[in-house]
């Protein structure tokens, strides 16, 4: 695997991304994003906030539309992708909860959508909800309301969901963000486990955490362009990249002050 | 239960069981999305619908029908695309068709805003047998939406972005969420009136809250809620001669009030029973370290 991969001839990349740009308003966002993903391959973006690296991931989806460039999932043009059961979106969230209560079942029923859309859901369907709520540790709480649970069990949560539609591409959106260290652990080894079974991944990230040993590249932009593109940066330059000392997710806890990042 | 005996009455209540059923079964969707008081704006904007009905001799539940669905196709419209000044729009939106309900019933012969009132705050001794068939019928395609389309209106309404990526028509479920809201406004319309309606589409769904775990049974509970105070407060404006609509809206809040002193007690068993099924070593409260560890590895 690793960058290598990228190279394959003969299978479509599962991601393509070329020259995209967005805008918010008046404000460019994207300009000129150039980002392949090959199949297997877990490649994480970095960079400051505002940078662009939400927006790539819900243009990518769909949330956000193109103003010039091309997107493709799977080797089909994105407008006209409607293979959504490959797709595995984890949304950049701090809660799983809306506006009225709702148990962890309930939720991470969402995920097979995409699969059984207008149908009712079946055993199978059952089945698979069960499966991506032991995958992430939540089996226990399946009946419970998701106002009861932690920030981390929160991510879990939406990683199940996600998970439940049983994905070939897992796009997740700073999925570590706010998670305590137990859950951090469990969500790491949920996705090794989802990398060994074959899973592409592309994930936002703030910094490397305990998820460095499982990305095979790391895509860094600044301004909505792209600064680096190739294997993640391990270590560089005191603080010149995010996710430098990997060692104690500890020691990052002083630098989310925001005036590194 | 002599009230029975009166086709009047058979009429009020056939029509307030259908309203309990119906606006907390949107409103539901409503409070989840957190547009609680979207239905107050389709209630001023299907104000136009009654007045247009007077002037045109048409049936002002039927034009009312036709002005909410327009109106709330118009209001998810700015929810997509008028991002900047959206609420400006909206706010428009509310009272133009405020205003045009005033004028068009004044425009009316011999129309005046007292024919108005009735539609504002229900009148259920007037409903008439052409209002209950088209109280039926209306009623009838609510429940189809809201429990047909349970799970897919669950996951628009719980999580818009993520139901995108499941291959959802978002915006189509997004479109038929406002049009059921505003079906359900028409067909309350005669028992609560045009300004409470939007009090039975909340405050149900927020008094179940307080005994819920789950969505499903948020939902059944608001229901039942809804179609008791529908029931009560029809037959105590029967034998106390009182509004009905009022009566109805002020007895839901009563239960809120009720069931949120209730729960309380509910609650605090709950948490402390989550509390001892915590593991040991992961104490309730923080014991603060007199000095700093190594493993915290907190560098300066």
């Amino acid at each position: 695997m690793g960058v290598g991969a990228l190279g394959d001839p003969g299978i479509e990349p599962v991601i393509a991304m070329r020259g995209v740009r967005a805008d918010l308003g008046s404000r460019p966002v994207l300009r000129g994003i150039d980002l392949t993903v090959a199949h297997g391959e877990v490649v994480a973006l970095l960079g400051a906030n505002g940078s662009g690296k939400s927006t790539a991931i819900r243009t990518l989806i769909g949330q956000v539309p193109v103003s010039a460039g091309e997107i493709a999932l799977f080797g089909t043009e994105r407008r006209r992708f409607r293979d959504w059961a490959r797709v595995g979106y984890v949304p950049q969230r701090t809660t799983a909860a809306g506006g009225v209560p709702a148990t962890v079942t309930e939720i991470v029923s969402s995920g097979r959508l995409s699969r059984a859309r207008f149908g009712v859901l079946r055993k199978a369907d059952h089945a698979a909800v069960r499966r991506a709520l032991e995958l992430v540790g939540m089996a226990d709480r399946a009946k419970d309301s998701v106002n009861a649970l932690s920030g981390g069990q929160h991510q879990r949560v939406l990683i199940a969901r996600a998970l439940a539609a049983e994905p070939e591409l897992l796009i997740m959106d700073e999925p570590m963000a706010g998670v305590d260290l137990a859950s951090q652990e469990v969500l790491a080894q949920t996705l090794r486990e989802q990398v060994a079974a074959g899973t592409t991944v592309l994930l936002v990230l703030h910094e490397l955490g305990p998820l460095e040993p499982l990305i095979d590249r790391a895509v860094v932009l600044r301004d909505g362009c792209v600064l680096h593109d190739g294997p993640p940066p391990r270590a560089v330059g005191q603080h010149a990249l995010p996710g430098h000392d990997h060692v104690h997710p500890h020691e990052h806890t002083p630098v989310r002050t925001g005036l590194l990042s | 239960m002599d009230f029975l005996d009166f086709a009047f009455m058979q009429r009020a209540l056939l029509a307030a069981v259908l309203v309990g059923i119906t606006a907390p079964a949107i409103g539901i969707y409503l409070v989840q999305r957190r547009q609680a008081l979207m239905g107050d704006g389709i209630g001023h904007v299907a104000m136009t619908g009654v007045g247009l009905g007077f002037l045109l001799s048409a049936s002002p539940v039927w034009m009312a029908t036709l002005t909410s669905v327009l109106g709330a196709v118009l209001m998810e419209l700015i929810r997509w695309y008028g991002r900047t000044r959206g609420d400006i729009a909206l706010a428009m939106l509310f009272y133009g068709g405020m205003a045009g309900g005033v004028m068009f019933i004044n425009l009316a012969p011999g129309g005046s805003n007292a024919n108005l009132t009735s539609y504002l705050f229900g009148s259920l001794s007037t409903v008439s047998q052409s209002d209950v068939t088209a109280i039926c019928l209306l009623a009838g395609f609510v429940v189809l939406v809201t429990l047909g389309l349970r799970r897919q209106l669950f996951a628009v309404s719980q999580d818009e972005e993520f139901a995108r990526v499941t291959g959802l028509p978002v915006r189509a479920l997004n479109l038929l969420t406002a049009v059921t809201a505003a079906v359900t406004v028409t067909v309350a319309m005669r028992v609560v009136g045009l300004l409470l309606v939007s009090a039975l589409m909340v405050v149900p769904v927020a008094a179940a809250q307080q005994l819920s775990r789950s969505f499903a049974a948020t939902f059944a509970i608001a229901v039942a809620i809804g179609v008791s105070v529908t029931i009560g407060g029809t037959v105590t404006s029967y034998y106390q001669d009182v509004p009905p609509g009022a009566t109805i809206v002020l007895l839901t809040i009563a239960t809120f009030m009720a069931l949120t002193a209730l729960a309380a007690p509910l609650a605090r068993r709950r948490a402390r029973a989550a509390a001892s099924g915590q593991p040991a070593g992961d104490p309730a409260e923080c014991a603060i370290p007199a000095t700093r560890e190594a493993t915290d590895k907190v560098g300066v």
